[in-house]
Parts: C-alpha cells; sequence; structure tokens
C-alpha cells in the first residue's frame, strides 16, 4: 500500500489516539518526573461548630508565589520511582544488609507495597492467562459442534460473565461467597469445614480472585477462538482425514495452527489486562490480601489529598511492566511480521 | 392577573410547606456536592431561587471532580459540598473564598456556630454534622444483663458474655475494611487513647508510641468478636450483618442510624431491640473514641463576585429554618436554628456534648489516612507486630508527604 | 458445516456436551441467581441469616405477603429514574460502536495491506497506549474538559471511549484482515479500483464475522465502562453502570442494594432481547466464514 493511502486510511484512528492517549501519556511522565512545590505552613485558629482550636494550615500566598516561579514543581527526577511507595530502592537495600538468608530477605521485600503488589499480580496474570485461553478453547470447540438452532442462546449465555459489568459482576459473588452465602455455604459443607471463610485468608482470597479472574474473561477467548473456528481450511481438514489423522491429530496440527495467530492475540490483550487487575480487587474488597499497581494509583488518586505524581509513576511503572511481560509475545509477532513482509 | 398572581402564590406557599421565602439571585449558581437525601434536600432548595440559573450536580463522585471544576477561571462550579476531610483539598490549592463580606452582607440568618473559622476568616457554612457511636441490640444486653457499654472495654466484656451465652459467634460489628474504614476506625481509637498524630506546629508523625499500640491491640480484640471477614466489611455489610441479627454491637455513623431498621424485611426483633447510644472512651481516657464530622458549602474562588453573592444566597436560602419538617428531620442531625434532635440523633449529640474531637482539619491528614488504611492490615491478619505496623505506616507516611512537599 | 470432517463420535459428542451445559452453569448462575433475587428483599437476598432465605423468600414473605416483591425496579426505575440511564447508555454505546469500527476498520484494514516496517512499530505504539490505566488517563481529562466547558456532555464520553478502545479495535481487526488473502484486493486493484474502491467493493462484503466480533467488544467496553463514564459524565448524563454504583451507597450513607440489584437485571434484559432478536445475524455473521483460507 502506499504511504500516502496509507496515511489517509489510518488518520482518523491515530488522530484520536494521539488526543486521547499520547498526549495525556507525555503529561503522565512529565508529571512522574515533578513534585508540587515545599508547602509554607502557619499555624491559625480554626472554628468548627463544635469547639476551636490551634491548627495548621497551608499559608497559600507563600506556596502561591513558589508556584509561579516554576509552574511544573521541583523537579524530582526519579525520586518518586525510586521512594518507598514504588521500587523502594533504600528500603530493599537495607533489606539485603540486615537480613540473614533468602528468606528473610523475601519476607521483608513483602512488606514493602510495590513488591507485595507485584507477588500478586504476576501470579494473578501468569496462572489465569493461560488458564483462560485453554477453556476459551475448549468452550469454543464444544459450541461449534452444537446445533445451529442452539448456537445463539449459548452464546448469549456464555457472554454473560462478560456482559455483567466487573463491578457489578464481582459485587454479586462477593455476596454469594460470603461465609453464610450460598456459594460460601456450599464450600463449606463441600469441605466439612463451617468456618471456611473465603475472605479472611489471603491464600483463599488469591484463589477467588483468580477464579473470578478466568470465569470473567473466558467468554472473551471463547468468542474470538468461535470466529476464528469459522475460517478453518475445510478441505484441509478433510484432506487430513483421508489421510486417516485422528481428531486428535486434526485438532493438533489443522485446528491449533489456524488459530495461533489468534492466540498470540487474545495472550496479548489478556496478559496486559490481568497485569492492570483492578475492579475485583475492589468489588470484593480484597485490598487486605491482594493489590496492583493499578490499585495503587486509585488509592492514590481517591484519598483526600491526591498524589498525583506518584499515581503518574504507577501508570508508566503499569506500561514498563506490560512492555517487560509482552515482549516475548512482540519478539514474536515481528517474526511474523518480517516473514510476512 | 391578580387573581392568578395569588393563587401562584398559594400554590407556591402550600408546596414549601407554608414557609416559602424570597430567593431571588443574579447570576448563575452550580453545586457540586455528595448525593445523599439532606444533600438533595439542599440542592432542592437552592433551585427554588429564580432570576438566574441553578445547577446541582449531586453525585458520590463529587470529591474526584470538585477540584477539577472549581481550578478553571472562571470556576466550572461556584459552590462545593464538603466535608472537614474534604475541605483540605480546597484549601490547600487555594480554590474557595473567605466568606466574611457574604456573611456580613446576607448571613444575618447563620448562627455562629455554623461559620467553619480558620485563621480568622470563614471558608465554610456547616448545615449538618455527623459521628460514630455506640449502635447496639437492647433486647441481648438485657439477656445477658450488661448496660450498654460506655468503654470499649466494656464492650469486649459483654461481647465475651454473649459469645459464651451462645447467643451470637460474632457479637461486635464493625466497619473494619482495609482502607479508609480501617484507617477510621483506627483514627478514633488513637484519639481515645489521647494520642496525637502530628508533633505540633509540624507535618512529622508521630503515631509509634504507646497510645498507637494500644488502639492497635484494642482493635485486634474487638476484631476477635468480629466475623473472620471483617477485612471486608464496610459500614454497608456491617450494617447487613446487624440487620440480619448476627451482631449486637457496633460503631456506627449516626448518619445511618434513622435507616438501621427501615430496610425491607429487618426482623420485628431487631427492630424492638435497636437502641444506639453516646460514644464510648477507651483506656480510660475522657475523649470519647470517636470525631465529629460536618458537612457544609463553600464558595469558589475564581468566578466573579456577583456569582458568589449569587451563590451566598441561593445556599443560605437552602439551609433557613423553614426547610426542616417531618421528612427533612430525619435526613441528618442540622446545625440550623430550631432542629429538635430525633432519637436518631441523640447518638452524635450525646458525642458533641461529650467533647469529642472534630475529624482533623490538617492539610496532610488525608496523607496519613491513606497510608493507615493501606498498612495496618497486616497487623489485623496477625502477619507483623503493632509496632512494626506503626512503622510500616510512617515510613508510607513520609514517602507521601515528601513528595507533597509538607515534609522535605 | 456437515462435511464429513465435523461428525463426532457418540462418546465425544456427550462429552462435549456434558461440557457445554455445564459451563452454561458457571456462567450463567450468579445471574440467575441474581435475578431471582432481585424479587426478594434486601435481608434475603443478602442471606446473612441463612443462605435458603434468597431460595424462599422467608423475610419477603413477611413484609409483602408473598415470595416476592418488585419493590427494587420499582424504586430504580419509578422513584430514581433509572430510564435516563438506560438512554444514554443506548446513545453511548451506539455511537461509540458506530464510531469505533468505522476508523478501526479503515486504520485496520490499511495496517493488514502495508508492509512496511512502520506498520509494525504503529501496532506496537497502539498496544503500549493501550497499557496505560484509564484511570490515570481520565485524571489528566478533567483540568482541560473543564477549562473548555467540555465535561459533563455525552459527546466528550464517547469520543474518549472511542479513542480508548481504538487500540483494541485495530488488533483484533489488523488479525481478521490478515486472514482476508490480499489477492482479492490487489485483484480489484489490477481490474482498475482505487485501494479505497477495492476495500469499499471487495473487502467490505467478506469483513463481517470480524467486524462483528469486534463490535461486540466494543459494545462491551461502552456499556461496561466505569472509569470513564463514572469521571466525565454529569449527574442527568450517567449512564447505567455509575448510576448502579450510586445505588449502592457511601460510606456514611445508607444505599440502596436492591434498587441496584433490580438494576443490574434490568441492564442485561434488553442485551438478552437484542441477542435474541438478532441471533441468526449474530451467528451467521460469526458463523459465514465467507473466506476459505
Amino acid at each position: 500500500m502506499k504511504h500516502r493511502t496509507f496515511f489517509w486510511f489510518i488518520l482518523p484512528t491515530a488522530l484520536a489516539m494521539l488526543l486521547f492517549i499520547a498526549l495525556p501519556i507525555v503529561s503522565v511522565v512529565t508529571q512522574s518526573l515533578f513534585t508540587p512545590h515545599e508547602q509554607v505552613f502557619k499555624t491559625v485558629e480554626s472554628c468548627t461548630p463544635f469547639k476551636c482550636t490551634e491548627a495548621t494550615v497551608i499559608d497559600t500566598e507563600a506556596t502561591e508565589a513558589l508556584r509561579e516561579e516554576s509552574p511544573l514543581g521541583r523537579f524530582a527526577g526519579l525520586s518518586i520511582y525510586l521512594d518507598r511507595g514504588h521500587l523502594a530502592t533504600a528500603e530493599v537495600a537495607e533489606a539485603w544488609r540486615s537480613s540473614d538468608g533468602l528468606k528473610d530477605f523475601f519476607n521483608k521485600l513483602g512488606n514493602l507495597p510495590f513488591y507485595r503488589a507485584m507477588s500478586f499480580t504476576l501470579t494473578y496474570t501468569f496462572v489465569v492467562t493461560p488458564l483462560l485461553i485453554i477453556l476459551g478453547f475448549a468452550i469454543a470447540v464444544a459450541v461449534n459442534s452444537l446445533h445451529r438452532h442452539l448456537k445463539g442462546l449459548v452464546i448469549f449465555f456464555s457472554l454473560l460473565p462478560m456482559i455483567v459489568s466487573p463491578l457489578i459482576g464481582s459485587l454479586v459473588l462477593f455476596w454469594m461467597i460470603d461465609s453464610r452465602g450460598v456459594l460460601g455455604t456450599a464450600l463449606q459443607w463441600l469441605f466439612a469445614d463451617p468456618n471456611l471463610s473465603l475472605k479472611a485468608s489471603t491464600g483463599l482470597t488469591w484463589v477467588m480472585l483468580i477464579v473470578y479472574g478466568v470465569w470473567h474473561s473466558a467468554p472473551f477467548a471463547f468468542v474470538v477462538f468461535y470466529a476464528g473456528l469459522q475460517t478453518l481450511p475445510q478441505d484441509t481438514l478433510e484432506s487430513s482425514m483421508i489421510d486417516g489423522a485422528t481428531r486428535w491429530q486434526q485438532t493438533r496440527y489443522v485446528v491449533i495452527p489456524h488459530l495461533m495467530p489468534l492466540v498470540t492475540f487474545v495472550a496479548l490483550i489478556q496478559l496486559m489486562d490481568n497485569f492492570r487487575v483492578f475492579e475485583p480487587i475492589v468489588g470484593f474488597n480484597a485490598s487486605a490480601h491482594a493489590t496492583s499497581l493499578s490499585w495503587f494509583i486509585f488509592n492514590d488518586l481517591g484519598g483526600e489529598t491526591r498524589l498525583l505524581s506518584s499515581a503518574s509513576a504507577s501508570s508508566v511503572l503499569t506500561i514498563l511492566g506490560v512492555a517487560i511481560l509482552l515482549s516475548p509475545v512482540l519478539i514474536r509477532t515481528w517474526r511474523d511480521f518480517n516473514e510476512k513482509g | 392577573m391578580f387573581l392568578k398572581k395569588a393563587a401562584l402564590a398559594s400554590v407556591l406557599a402550600l408546596t414549601a410547606g407554608g414557609a416559602f421565602a424570597e430567593c431571588e439571585i443574579s447570576a448563575r449558581v452550580n453545586i457540586v456536592g455528595n448525593e445523599f437525601p439532606a444533600i438533595q434536600t439542599i440542592g432542592a432548595g437552592a433551585k427554588e431561587c429564580t432570576g438566574a440559573e441553578v445547577e446541582a450536580n449531586l453525585t458520590a463522585d463529587h470529591q474526584k471532580i470538585n477540584l477539577a471544576g472549581m481550578t478553571g477561571n472562571p470556576a466550572e462550579y461556584t459552590s462545593a459540598i464538603v466535608a472537614n476531610s474534604s475541605i483540605v483539598a480546597l484549601m490547600n490549592d487555594d480554590v474557595i473564598r473567605p466568606l466574611d463580606d457574604l456573611v456580613a452582607e446576607y448571613g444575618q440568618g447563620l448562627k455562629k456556630n455554623q461559620l467553619i473559622t480558620i485563621d480568622g476568616k470563614v471558608m465554610a457554612v456547616a448545615f449538618m454534622a455527623n459521628a460514630q457511636h455506640l449502635v447496639y441490640r437492647a433486647d441481648v444486653l438485657e439477656q445477658v444483663g450488661v448496660e450498654p457499654p460506655k468503654t470499649y472495654e466494656d464492650m469486649l466484656a459483654a461481647a465475651k458474655m454473649i459469645r459464651e451465652q451462645g447467643i451470637m459467634e460474632h457479637p461486635i460489628g464493625g466497619a473494619f475494611a482495609g482502607g479508609w474504614n480501617l484507617a477510621q476506625e483506627f483514627t478514633n481509637m488513637y484519639i481515645g487513647m489521647g494520642g496525637e498524630f502530628f508533633k505540633p506546629g509540624t507535618a512529622e508523625v508521630s503515631i509509634n508510641n504507646d497510645a498507637g499500640i494500644a488502639s492497635l491491640e484494642m482493635m485486634k480484640a474487638l476484631s476477635e468478636y468480629m466475623n473472620p471477614d471483617f477485612l471486608t466489611h464496610d459500614s454497608n455489610a456491617t450494617n447487613a450483618e446487624f440487620r440480619a441479627g448476627n451482631v449486637a454491637l457496633m460503631n456506627m455513623w449516626g448518619s445511618r442510624a434513622a435507616t438501621m431498621t427501615e430496610a425491607e424485611g429487618v426482623s420485628d426483633e431487631v427492630k424492638a431491640g435497636f437502641a444506639i447510644a453516646g460514644p464510648m472512651t477507651v483506656g480510660g481516657g475522657e475523649v470519647p473514641a470517636t470525631t465529629l464530622w460536618w458537612d457544609g458549602w463553600t464558595v469558589a474562588k475564581n468566578i466573579s463576585d456577583e456569582e458568589a453573592a449569587s451563590t451566598f444566597i441561593a445556599l443560605t436560602h437552602a439551609i433557613r429554618p423553614e426547610i426542616l419538617n417531618e421528612e427533612t428531620s430525619l435526613q441528618a442531625v442540622w446545625l440550623i436554628d430550631g432542629y429538635e434532635p430525633t432519637a436518631a440523633a441523640t447518638g452524635v449529640f450525646e458525642a458533641a456534648t461529650a467533647n469529642a474531637v472534630p475529624y482533623p482539619m490538617l492539610p496532610f491528614q488525608g496523607l496519613l489516612h491513606t497510608a493507615l488504611g493501606a498498612e495496618l492490615t497486616d497487623f489485623m491478619q496477625g502477619k507483623e507486630d503493632a509496632a512494626s505496623a506503626l512503622a510500616d505506616v510512617e515510613a508510607a507516611y513520609v514517602a507521601a508527604a515528601k513528595e507533597k512537599g509538607f515534609l522535605q | 458445516m456437515s462435511s464429513k470432517a465435523m461428525k463426532q463420535p457418540v462418546a465425544l459428542r456427550t462429552f462435549s456436551t456434558i461440557f457445554v451445559v455445564l459451563w452454561l452453569i458457571v456462567a450463567a448462575f450468579p445471574f440467575l441467581w441474581t435475578l431471582w433475587g432481585s424479587f426478594k428483599v434486601e435481608l434475603d437476598f443478602f442471606s446473612k441469616a441463612d443462605w435458603r432465605n434468597a431460595l424462599t423468600g422467608a423475610r419477603t414473605m413477611v413484609e409483602h405477603g408473598s415470595a416476592f416483591t418488585s419493590t427494587g425496579y420499582e424504586g430504580a426505575w419509578v422513584q430514581e429514574e433509572f430510564w435516563r440511564a438506560v438512554l444514554n447508555t443506548a446513545i453511548v454505546c451506539f455511537f461509540t460502536v458506530t464510531i469505533s469500527l468505522t476508523i478501526g476498520t479503515l486504520g485496520g484494514y490499511a495496517l493488514s495491506r502495508s508492509s512496511y516496517r512502520y506498520t509494525f512499530w504503529l501496532l506496537i505504539t497502539a498496544l503500549i497506549f493501550r497499557a496505560m490505566p484509564p484511570i490515570t488517563l481520565v485524571a489528566g481529562y478533567l483540568l482541560p474538559f473543564f477549562e473548555w466547558n467540555l465535561w459533563g456532555i455525552l459527546p466528550t464520553t464517547i469520543i474518549v471511549l472511542v479513542a480508548i478502545n481504538q487500540p483494541f479495535t485495530l488488533w483484533m481487526l489488523h488479525s481478521f484482515f490478515q486472514k482476508i488473502p490480499k489477492e482479492l484486493d490487489e485483484s480489484a486493484k489490477v481490474d482498475g479500483c482505487t485501494q479505497f474502491q477495492a476495500f469499499r467493493h471487495v473487502i467490505i462484503p467478506v469483513m463481517w464475522p470480524g467486524v462483528i466480533t469486534t463490535g461486540l467488544f466494543s459494545f462491551l467496553l461502552a456499556y461496561n465502562d466505569f472509569a470513564v463514564t463514572s469521571m466525565l459524565l454529569s449527574k442527568e448524563n450517567q449512564t447505567m453502570v455509575p448510576k448502579i454504583a450510586s445505588f449502592l451507597g457511601t460510606t456514611q450513607t445508607e444505599g440502596n442494594v436492591m434498587f441496584a440489584v433490580a438494576a443490574v437485571v434490568s441492564a442485561t434484559a434488553p442485551l438478552f432481547i437484542l441477542v435474541m432478536f438478532f441471533q441468526r445475524q449474530i451467528v451467521s455473521g460469526l458463523t459465514q466464514g465467507a473466506v476459505k483460507g
């Protein structure tokens, strides 16, 4: 395709992304390198309906003067990235020096928010992604062999976990798995442990979040694979039949290779989404047991005093994390691309 | 023509409960605030004003948009309805104006204690109050033969008896969900223990002390009598437990007391046994382990004086004593002249008379609150001891405060 | 579909049917449970006292004299005017899907037909764009939108949703277009068509399975979005999901959970009707597979 034609075809979508994603990313990166000015305090008397007390407030005039001098704030370099809320380099170094043995070191690491969040996020990502691809594939193959009058209905019900908004879907499940909810009771009965509570232990909370993640995202993989199965080359399948291939061999050597580009696609999208896991943590009120970088951002922006620089730094770290996570898939895509070229 | 006017006037008089007051404004008014019923009443009251457009965007996400919506010049919102914790963000960024001139000119009807004064300047006008206090099941306490607890120690003793007599397995409820709620409970307890959050006049945090540890130990002791899922229970979930009859004692928001047994399906037993009392003290302290809250309105800085005057007039109109009637009296503990406390309001009133302290209006209190909410969960799960949990809180706070420029 | 290669032995057929049934139960059970519970009072729905209450509606019986009540629906639809949110959602979804697909098919097609290096880098950039957490993006929009008086209205939200959704749409359509053999449009071009004419007359007729699938996801994104809609829409323009969230109440104020539950069910019902109504189109759209590899 000519450069010129290409340009006109890509222009609308590129413009939209440039304005609403690229520009904000630039501002976020800038934001993460600057912090607000030092605040000048003064002590004053403050009166509420209840009583008057001495209180510290910000001297807005003095602070305003500082702000006008350099509107972006103080240049902080990478210090936000390295502080305790993020990579915590100083604390990690200290933990390394003072700990006896690796176990102690990892314990100390687990006490730092970033590393604790990473341990959950990575576990979640690497358990959920393969499981949902396998489940989605199995559903797609099974649904594909159904009678065509049933397909519409089955597709609709299969989509339900995706249709019900994550915020609400996780809330509904949250109520159901309560130790006195229907699923909670069922599990207590199943494991013969009347005190079993999924929400009270970290391990079980993780399992619950992972099950939710697979449940929620499997329909996505299912629909993509299902659409892919429709373009399956029938003649290749038939000739493999004539050659005496078993059903398993057909699946292994015809169906899976045919779907491979879609598997790559689903893996890319899901690795990214799972790395940014957020809604279930909020929906399940699970922040005591599991956190993620996206949850950090939510926490920084949700407090009474917003930490914009910290949230920006977490966002940039998310992008970097995703880039690292996806690099194997991207390299593969690069190779495919060159072959195609 | 006259007849028509008279008819209109009488209709208006009727709809306003016979207390329709004139409210003429000359410039636009746009209010952003939370959406609970009392604030809806204020919004509707401001909209009665004629002469210019009055808009209100009342939403639960108000805190996320009010600062951005008041930063521009001219500001989108001419007023934000805030509480003592959330006014801080607006003052830190200097987007609200002092109201002294406006109070002198248009605010004769306001009571002195409604005016939130900081550094001698009126920054907000409060219209309602709130506090956490004891909510209990009178029937259950009677059954075990104890008085409603005055202290947290009594609460533990009562809970022990309730459990031992097999009445309830988890008699204590509490909004201990990780995050904002847990931090709020610590704040209450720490104040009750007589602790100071910061070294006076500075932003240097100092909670890793005996009061802090005692507070955490008390919270841990309480959690032993709670549903094991307590770290996921926010005030909604805690209320649901109480309504289901699983909980006999809890520290709950006054603003939710009026509707506690209103929900459909609450059993008669719970309805009859439901009772409220003032907040409890802890560790032999004098000050109740709770915080007082107010909700009030502010006026934006980056708007014309005419808009500011209109906003002030409209909102003063919205909180005039005549708005109080049977329905609105139940919506909140009003700070308006002529408000007769309803039964549900006694808890908040007792908190105020027992000299409870207001939630601190410090510029950096919000940062400490966020740090508490995130770092105390390890202790509550028994993964680390109280001192190291508090050390973690301090470290998290210091990182945040440095970023914000509160600490060097 | 009826080719010999697809015929299955009985054992496999049974196995796969059982599997589908099991999956359907797992997928639909929480929803059916919610549907059933939406006609109960709050205490039965939570069933904190005894889980069986949610089935039998013991407290609903006491309160309303029957095991079913529609108070949740009345509250949500009449008292809280949930229909406004439904209308807003319909508008947002319709325009988001249409605009996304229009500019996305153009872009995705171009990306699949150009073999220059920059197409790869464009795709990678789009992917990295997608990695940006939406909450941060939205927090950045607030100030300029307020400044330019764009905040709170539906068109702003639609454009933002389209933009945020573009990377995904591009990737998905790009991979579908790659499955359409290049020879199709190349031969049209040999016959004297311009690139756009080739796209218009040759590609558009065969691209529907991919476009429908992508459209489905764009739709779900717009339909389910919370981060963008809750921050960028004023109260009267709110869509369903933030509206439902607002029924849940906050720390200090009572919500009405049953309104939320009824609203969740109501929010899903139109989709059910939509899918039932268009099921032939959707299934044949997905099934057509106009292209034989």
